[in-house]
C-alpha cells in the first residue's frame, strides 16, 4: 500500500460581499486539487462577510503556491479577498 | 480546539492593516576557519560560503512566506567580525577595502539585503589589524552598497575605549564626506555592550561565541501595538501594559514559529528572536505614534520617557513569555529618520538631541539615524558617542550611535535619504562650547563599580 502523506491543515479566509455560490466555487476549486474541506465557519464582522475554511492539503495535487494562484483567480472573479495560510501560525499566536 | 473566525481575522488584520511582518531573518555565518595569510584564498572561501548559504536562506524564506502568509521583509547575513579575518594579513587599508568589496559582491550574488560584521570589538584596546580596519571604514563603506560596519567601543566590564572613540569621530566625518548626503554613515553603528547575535543592521555580526551557523529573527509590529493601544483609550496604565504584553506575545510566537522552522529547513541552529519594535516610514508603523496613542501629546514632550519605559517593559515581558530564545537587542528602536512620528516630533521642536539621549536610557539601542550638520567637528561627534555609550556602560545595557553628518546641511533643514532610511531633520547641536579638551585626554574611561560582580 502506498504510504499516506501526513495531513497539513490550512486556513482559507474569504472577505467581501456575501453572494450566491461562494462556497460552491471554493469547494469545486478544492476538489480539483484533491483538497479535503475539514470545517467551514462564516459570519458578518463589521459589515463584511467573513468566512474561514479549514482544509487539508496533505493529499493535494498542487503546491501551496499553485493553490494560492487558483484562489487568487476565484477571488478576482467573485470580487473577494482570499488568503490561505498554514494553521500552525494561528495556533502559535492564539494558543498557549 | 479549532481556531475561531475572530482569531484568524485578528492575525490577518495584523499583517494586512497594521504592517506586522517578520522584519528580518539574519543568518550568522562563522568564517573563522577561513582565516589565512593569502587574501585571495580567504576572499574566495568567504564568498563561496556566503553565496551558498545566502541563496539557501532566500529560497527557504520564500517557501515559509508562502506557507504562513506573513511577509519576511529582509534577508540578511552576518559574519564573524571582519577584524579577525584581517589579523594575519598586511596592515594596509587596501587589504581591508578589498575584503569589504568581496563581501559586497557575495551579498549581491546571494541577493541578501545587507551583510553585517565589517567591524571589531575594541572596547578595551585595539590590535594593529583592528586599527587598520577602523582606518579603512570610510573607503570600505563608501565604496560598497550592502556591507554594514559595527564597532564595540565600550562595555560595562571594560569601560570606554576613548582612544577608539576619538578615532571614530574622524572616521564618521570622513565617511560622511565620501558619500552622498552622508548616507554611508547609515551603515555604521558604534556600540556599548553590543549583542553578538542581533539580526538587525547596521550592528549585526556573528560573535565569537556563536556556532558555525545561527539563524536569528527580528519580528516587528509597531503598527499592531499602536492599534491595540489606540483601541484602549480609557484603561489605566497597568491594564495598558497587559494589553501590550498580550499583543507582543502573539507576534513573538509567530516569529518563534517561523524562525525555528526556517532554521530546520536550512539545517542550522536556531539562534534568537529579537523582539525589538522596529518602525518603518510606512504610515502607522511608528513607535512615536504608540507613545502618542498612550496619551503623550507629542513624542519628546514631558511624559515621553515614562511612556517609553512602560512600552519597552511590556514588550520584554510579552516577548519573554512567548519565546525561550529572546535575545539580540530586544529593545525599542527610535530611529529619527525611519519613523514618521519621530520626524514630526523633531520638526515641531518637541524632540531634540538631549531628550533623545534621555529616551535611550530606558529603551536601549541608542541614538539612531539622526542627522547633524556635516561641518560638525570630529571631537563633537566623539563627545556625542562618549555620552551615549556611558549610558550603556553605567546601566549595563546596550546603547549605540548611528549618526549621519550631512555635508552642507544646516540645522532645521530636512534631508531625504529615500527608501527604508526615510528622511531626517538636521538636529541642532551646541557648538559654541565643546568638550574637545576632555575627549582629547584619551585613555580608557574606567568600568563602573557594578562591573565588579564576581
Amino acid at each position: 500500500m502506498p504510504e499516506q502523506k501526513a495531513s497539513q491543515i490550512c486556513i482559507v479566509t474569504v472577505t467581501g460581499q456575501d453572494r450566491v455560490g461562494i462556497i460552491a466555487k471554493l469547494a469545486t476549486t478544492m476538489a480539483k486539487a484533491n483538497i479535503n474541506i475539514v470545517d467551514v465557519n462564516q459570519k458578518i464582522m463589521e459589515d463584511t462577510f467573513v468566512m474561514t475554511m479549514a482544509v487539508d492539503i496533505g493529499q493535494a495535487t498542487m503546491s501551496m503556491g499553485q493553490i494560492k494562484k487558483q484562489l487568487d483567480q476565484v477571488g478576482r472573479q467573485m470580487a473577494l479577498k482570499i488568503t490561505i495560510q498554514d494553521e500552525s501560525i494561528f495556533k502559535a499566536m492564539h494558543r498557549i | 480546539m479549532r481556531i475561531s473566525v475572530e482569531e484568524v481575522f485578528e492575525t490577518l488584520g495584523m499583517t494586512l492593516d497594521h504592517h506586522f511582518d517578520i522584519r528580518t531573518v539574519t543568518l550568522g555565518i562563522n568564517l573563522k576557519d577561513c582565516i589565512d595569510r593569502d587574501l585571495d584564498w580567504l576572499m574566495k572561501q568567504v564568498q563561496a560560503r556566503i553565496v551558498e548559504k545566502g541563496q539557501l536562506l532566500n529560497h527557504c524564506a520564500d517557501a515559509l512566506e508562502q506557507k504562513y502568509g506573513i511577509p519576511i521583509t529582509n534577508r540578511r547575513v552576518s559574519i564573524t567580525p571582519a577584524s579577525l579575518l584581517l589579523e594575519p594579513l598586511p596592515r594596509k587599508t587596501i587589504t581591508a577595502v578589498k575584503l569589504a568589496k568581496a563581501l559586497d559582491a557575495a551579498a549581491k550574488k546571494a541577493e541578501v539585503d545587507f551583510l553585517g560584521g565589517f567591524g571589531a570589538m575594541v572596547q578595551k584596546g585595539m590590535t594593529a589589524a583592528e586599527e587598520n580596519l577602523i582606518d579603512s571604514i570610510p573607503e570600505a563603506l563608501s565604496q560598497t552598497d550592502r556591507v554594514c560596519g559595527f564597532l564595540n567601543l565600550a562595555s560595562t566590564a571594560a569601560g570606554i575605549n576613548m582612544n577608539a572613540v576619538v578615532k571614530v569621530g574622524h572616521v564618521i566625518r570622513d565617511l560622511a564626506h565620501r558619500s552622498e548626503k552622508g548616507i554611508g554613515c547609515a551603515k555604521l553603528a558604534v556600540f556599548a555592550n553590543v549583542p553578538e547575535d542581533s539580526p538587525f543592521m547596521a550592528g549585526a555580526h556573528h560573535g565569537v561565541g556563536e556556532p558555525d551557523y545561527s539563524l536569528n529573527i527580528g519580528i516587528s509590529g509597531p503598527g499592531v501595538v499602536r492599534n491595540v493601544v489606540a483601541q484602549n483609550p480609557d484603561c489605566d496604565l497597568t491594564q495598558l501594559s497587559e494589553v501590550i504584553k498580550r499583543t507582543v506575545f502573539k507576534i513573538t510566537r509567530a516569529g518563534e514559529l517561523i524562525g525555528r522552522e526556517l532554521a530546520g529547513l536550512m539545517k542550522v541552529d536556531f539562534g534568537i528572536v529579537d523582539i525589538s519594535l522596529a518602525p518603518t516610514t510606512a504610515t502607522g508603523d511608528s513607535v512615536a505614534e504608540i507613545i502618542e496613542a498612550m496619551g503623550v501629546g507629542r513624542m519628546g514632550c514631558p511624559g515621553t520617557t515614562a511612556a517609553l519605559a512602560l512600552l519597552i517593559d511590556a514588550v520584554k515581558k510579552g516577548g519573554a513569555m512567548a519565546s525561550g530564545n529572546v535575545g539580540g537587542l530586544s529593545g525599542t528602536f527610535i530611529p529619527v529618520s525611519e519613523d514618521a512620528g519621530m520626524i514630526r516630533a523633531v520638526r515641531s521642536g518637541t524632540l531634540n538631541l538631549e531628550k533623545l539621549e534621555a529616551l535611550t536610557s530606558v529603551c536601549s539601542v541608542g541614538l539612531d539615524m539622526f542627522a547633524i550638520p556635516g561641518d560638525t567637528a570630529p571631537e563633537i561627534i566623539s563627545s556625542i558617542i562618549a555620552d551615549e555609550l556611558s549610558i550603556g556602560v553605567a546601566n549595563n545595557k546596550t546603547t549605540s550611535v548611528r549618526v549621519v553628518p550631512v555635508p552642507g546641511a544646516k540645522p532645521g533643514s530636512i534631508v531625504h535619504f529615500g527608501g527604508l532610511l526615510g528622511s531626517a531633520p538636521v538636529m541642532k547641536i551646541i557648538t559654541k562650547v565643546t568638550s574637545a579638551q576632555f575627549i582629547q585626554r584619551r585613555g580608557r574611561l574606567p568600568s563602573p563599580i557594578l562591573a565588579l560582580r564576581n
